[in-house]
């Protein structure tokens, strides 16, 4: 059964999302849709000049599963080292979501991690950002 | 061969005994209500049971081996294609091509016609509910020769709008293609006015019969169309098998698609000849037990009176569209149900339709969510997604209590 998916905490992100919004002036911000759903998550992050993420934000649209998620992940990685969100695996991030996810549920609830491994790629490399 | 046509009586409880898979509990011990046949259907025990005695009793391949496997299998192919002609009213056996399915049926008409033939400044009509399958191989074939797309514009409630055909019809239009069905909409599209008015300015049509030809009678003269394509996965048959049927002058116009064993008639070191129809269109080993199948399921279903089976799916729509309108919150897309076919997209204020399908396989209500490969139509109803009801022969009146049941469940879980 896949009912335990909307476990009370997925659903109070859901309606009641941490930092969901924008920042005034993000260091760096990118959006990503999963074009099978169009659930749609943006990111943008401020980071500090110790390379931590200082502050995130998420705007989005799309299910419970990928607007919790996007939500648990921003309270998460504030005030951790960009270096260590690089390490940062998927498995991590399910784990983070406390609920089975099937393969295919597993695309919504990896949506804003993607988002986050681009961001925090891009930041080493210093590529501009869109 | 085919059975008399329609003589048995349509009894849902009876139907629904043929189909295997409605008659055993899910993995996890669930019982199965159906309700994602336009996505594909299931199949019923005749259609597995000559699948299985192909690959048992005569498989080899066809129009090769001179052998008695090769004469048999070759006989039950082309057994099949007579079949599919009846059904669908074709003149002649060889326009029916066996291809893998719909969306290579289309993309064989838009390389080998419309690549061949389109030029700069001809004019190409679709319209947004079109599948990607119907919408993507023409838009390449534009962009690859230079014509230029139109698309006759929708109603707000989902149907063409014909009151505009004048304005995107016109002496540059070389090809109208357009679904006899939406498989989001559910519009039945008025495809014989279509055609006399595509010919009228010396175009082509060609019908998407994905969703359509499962659902009803199809005659391609009665209809007066060029092409008509389906697979054989949503009329009960295999996967793996569609139908390609064309005019002959047509088909015989076009280049062929694919190149390889089969299609030619001779091949010399810088050059190479096609076969007659259907070879030309039939590069390579085709999918050989697939096509049997795709016989056996048109014989299966032409086994009952079309019109009872049709009244039948109207009446599970019309009770869909009763109890869900019942429900605040539920918005259902696309046209009333003298428009429409047994499909019903909605969507419920406040859970978006990927938890909604989640949330119904909890009680084994299998319906689809998403875009249904068509993002310009999902784009035009300013929805992300939807969810997708769509009935079959087999499905119930109890299986339209059961949606209705697990919409208003999915609202108690997200405290709606
Ligand atoms: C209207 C329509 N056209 C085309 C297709 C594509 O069919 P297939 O995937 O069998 O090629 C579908 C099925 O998804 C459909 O519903």
């Amino acid at each position: 059964m896949t009912e335990d998916i909307y476990q009370e905490h997925i659903l109070e992100h859901f309606e009641s999302p941490y930092h969901k919004g924008h920042l005034a002036h993000p260091t760096c911000c990118h959006r990503d849709k999963n074009p099978l759903c169009g659930d749609v998550i943006e990111l943008q992050l401020k980071i500090d000049a110790s390379d931590c993420v200082s502050e995130a934000y998420f705007d989005g649209k799309g299910c419970a599963i990928s607007q919790a998620a996007a939500s648990i992940l921003c309270e998460q990685i504030e005030g951790k080292p960009v270096a260590e969100l690089k390490d940062m695996q998927a498995q991590q991030m399910l784990d983070l979501l406390h609920v089975p996810l099937t393969a295919s549920r597993q695309k919504c609830g990896l949506l804003a991690f993607k988002v986050l491994k681009t961001l925090v790629y891009a930041h080493e490399t210093d590529e501009p950002q869109v | 061969m085919a059975t008399s046509v329609g003589t048995s009586k349509f009894e849902v409880a009876a139907v629904r005994n043929d189909f295997p898979i409605l008659n055993q509990p899910l993995p996890n011990g669930q019982t199965l209500v159906y309700l994602d046949t336009g996505a594909s259907a299931q199949k019923p025990l005749c259609v597995i049971e000559k699948l299985t005695e192909v690959l048992t009793h005569y498989y080899s391949n066809t129009h090769r081996g001179i052998h008695t496997l090769g004469d048999l299998v070759t006989t039950e192919v082309e057994g099949a294609r007579e079949t599919v002609r009846e059904f669908i009213g074709a003149p002649v056996v060889e326009e029916i091509i066996f291809t893998g399915g719909t969306t290579a049926s289309i993309n064989a008409v838009a390389y080998g016609w419309a690549r061949k033939f389109l030029k700069p400044g001809d004019e190409v009509l679709l319209n947004v509910m079109e599948h990607h399958a119907n919408f993507v191989p023409w838009q390449q074939a534009a962009i690859a020769t230079g014509a230029t797309l139109r698309f006759i514009p929708l109603t707000s409630d989902g149907q063409l709008d014909l009151t505009q055909l004048d304005t995107v019809l016109t002496d540059r239009t070389k090809f109208v293609a357009v679904t006899g069905m939406s498989n989001v909409l559910g519009t039945i599209n008025p495809i014989r006015e279509l055609a006399a008015k595509a010919h009228a300015k010396g175009a082509l049509i060609l019908v998407d019969g994905a969703q359509s030809v499962p659902h009803g009678p199809v005659n391609v003269r009665d209809l007066g169309i060029d092409f008509l394509v389906f697979s054989g996965h949503k009329i009960y048959g295999p996967s793996g098998i569609g139908i390609l049927w064309g005019k002959s002058k047509l088909l015989e116009a076009m280049d062929p698609f694919q190149f390889g064993g089969n299609m030619i008639r001779e091949v010399f070191l810088e050059s190479s000849t096609w076969a007659d129809l259907p070879g030309k269109f039939e590069a390579g080993t085709m999918p050989i037990a697939e096509a049997v199948g795709l016989g056996a399921a048109i014989q299966y279903i032409q086994q009952f009176d079309p019109q009872a089976v049709h009244a039948h799916e109207m009446e599970l729509t019309a009770k869909a569209f009763q109890l869900l309108q019942e429900i605040p919150g539920v918005t259902i897309y696309g046209p009333g149900l003298e428009h429409r076919g047994s499909i019903v997209s909605f969507t419920v204020e406040g859970v978006h339709p990927h938890d909604l399908a989640d949330l119904f396989n909890n009680r084994g209500v299998a319906i689809r969510a998403g875009h249904h490969c068509t993002m310009p139509l999902h784009e035009h109803l300013n929805q992300p997604a939807t969810a997708r009801a769509s009935f079959g022969m087999y499905n119930t009146l109890e299986e339209v209590d059961a949606l209705a049941e697990a919409i208003l469940y999915a609202k108690k879980v997200f405290r709606r």
